[in-house]
């Protein structure tokens, strides 16, 4: 069946279009959408594009960091000044994906896709929805709750960040079968901010170990106040199986999702390869 | 429904092509222009062998909405050759039998053309980052890199 394509120039319109007609989709980079038409998903009628340019900007002068919700993996990668994102964009795909997959279809991918939303959940990022129920910047972790009761509304024109304050502070790793593109068994992004030798506020998050990238609280807590050690990390990796709900997939079993977080949780704490 | 006419450089020559709304990039090249080097696979993004440049850099045609590429420039494997000569990378894929039963071999010849475009003297590493997107189910792999690297050869490669 034919579909309509509609395209606005402004974000705000195309938010509009999405919002007024159940069978409408909006259309980023398409990776998933067109998989979903190309394997004959009747329920999109009607595909909603837009080509206004602030959807496709990265800003990084200020403190905090704003990438358009349609910026691609490639885009980011191509940055300097984002390097510290380059190991989550990296490994989201080959080249070709990542000439297409954007910042805000990660939002929106289902487990085991989201790697890239998990480096976004550590870092502490907001979104910012433009015709939607909120106009202010949503904390991510909420956002995704939102979208897992399908409660979003309206389009995400952005994501905001604050860079972390030394390089090595963040950090990614993903695991996957195959090399060195394959779909993740998991992937982990840690901030580990250090004062005194000890963490203070670490932001943990998970992909693939439940429905939606997850923050790892209980590694998070078990973090505070310890060092980068053996024995410093010793609390937070028996506590890293907390609240995950890992699926048997074609990737992995839950079984073998959960006996390989502790291994790679660990490598990533001690900066181990 | 009433199609939508797209207008876009194909391999250097410009071209007009009434397509479906909903339709791809893929089959408006194989079934709009008659260009059928682009292969399709599984028309999910995970095979690569509907691999073209859009404006030089590597796309999956087949999650292509063909509407997108209106006044941009698509290159597939067919625009390689220049008259009766072949492109480096097609000698260098034939010199290393780099194709077996060929299905792969548009897109990984897309890929690679990507890379040596952007990086003409890329590491053994880099070659295979650049193909990561593309299955081959015939030669394991090997042969295909080491042509790339003599394609790029011809420019002096960096062996790493
Ligand atoms: C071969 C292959 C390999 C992949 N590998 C990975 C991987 O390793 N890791 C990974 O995380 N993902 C992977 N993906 C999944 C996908 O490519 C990425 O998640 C990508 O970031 C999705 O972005 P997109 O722009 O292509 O989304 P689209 O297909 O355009 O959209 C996806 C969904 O998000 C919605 N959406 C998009 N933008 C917005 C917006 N601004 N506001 C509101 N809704 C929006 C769309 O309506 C749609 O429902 C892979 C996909 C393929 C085909
Ligand atoms: S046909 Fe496009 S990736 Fe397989
Ligand atoms: S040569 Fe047969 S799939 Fe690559």
């Amino acid at each position: 069946m034919a579909i309509t394509v509609r395209t606005f120039e402004k974000l705000g319109d195309a938010a509009s279009a999405v919002m007024s007609d159940r069978g409408a989709r909006f259309l980023a980079g398409g990776t998933l959408v067109m998989r979903a038409i190309n394997e004959g998903d009747v329920a999109i009628t009607t595909i909603v594009r837009t080509s206004d340019p602030a959807l496709t900007q990265i800003r990084t002068a200020g403190a905090r960091i704003e990438l358009g919700a349609g910026v691609t993996m490639a885009q980011i990668l191509a940055n300097r000044d984002l390097a510290f994102l380059h190991p989550a964009a990296r490994i989201v795909g080959g080249p070709a994906v990542r000439n297409m997959a954007t910042v805000g279809g990660n939002l929106f991918a289902h487990a085991p896709y989201g790697d890239f939303t998990a480096a976004l959940l550590a870092l502490g990022a907001t979104v910012s929805v433009s015709g939607g129920y909120s106009a202010s910047d949503t904390p991510l972790d909420e956002f995704l709750s939102a979208r897992d009761r399908g409660g979003t509304r309206g389009l995400v024109a952005s994501v905001t960040l604050a860079r972390p304050a030394a390089p090595d502070a963040f950090r990614f790793r993903k695991v996957s079968r195959v090399k060195p593109k394959g779909i993740a068994v998991l992937s982990i992004a840690a901030l580990l901010p250090v004062a005194g030798g000890r963490i203070a506020g670490a932001r943990v998050a998970y992909n693939g170990l439940s429905p939606a990238p997850m923050r790892a609280r209980g590694v998070e807590r078990a973090l505070e106040g310890r060092s980068l050690d053996e024995a410093g990390i010793a609390p937070a990796i028996a506590a890293c199986a907390e609240g995950i709900s890992p699926s048997d997939d074609a990737i992995a079993s839950a079984w073998y999702r959960r006996e390989i977080l502790p291994v790679h949780l660990k490598r990533l704490l001690l900066g181990q390869a | 429904m009433s199609k939508t006419a797209v207008q876009f450089r194909h391999n250097g020559s410009d071209v007009a092509v009434f397509v479906d709304g909903g339709a791809n990039l893929l089959m408006t090249l194989r079934e709009g222009l008659g260009d059928t080097a682009p292969k399709y696979g599984c028309g999910q993004g995970t095979c690569g062998v509907c691999t073209v440049l859009i404006d030089g850099e590597p796309h999956l045609s087949c999650l292509t909405l063909a509407e997108t590429v209106a006044g941009r420039s698509v290159e597939t494997a067919d625009g390689l050759k220049n008259g009766p000569d072949l492109h480096p990378l097609q000698d260098a894929f034939m010199d290393h039998f780099a194709a077996q039963c060929g299905f792969c071999t548009p897109g990984m010849l897309m890929a690679a053309k990507a890379l040596l475009d952007r990086n003409p003297q890329p590491t053994r590493e880099e070659v295979v980052e650049a193909i990561s997107g593309n299955i081959c189910r015939c030669t394991g792999y090997e042969p295909i890199i080491n042509a790339i690297l003599a394609a790029a050869g011809t420019r002096g490669a960096r062996r790493a």
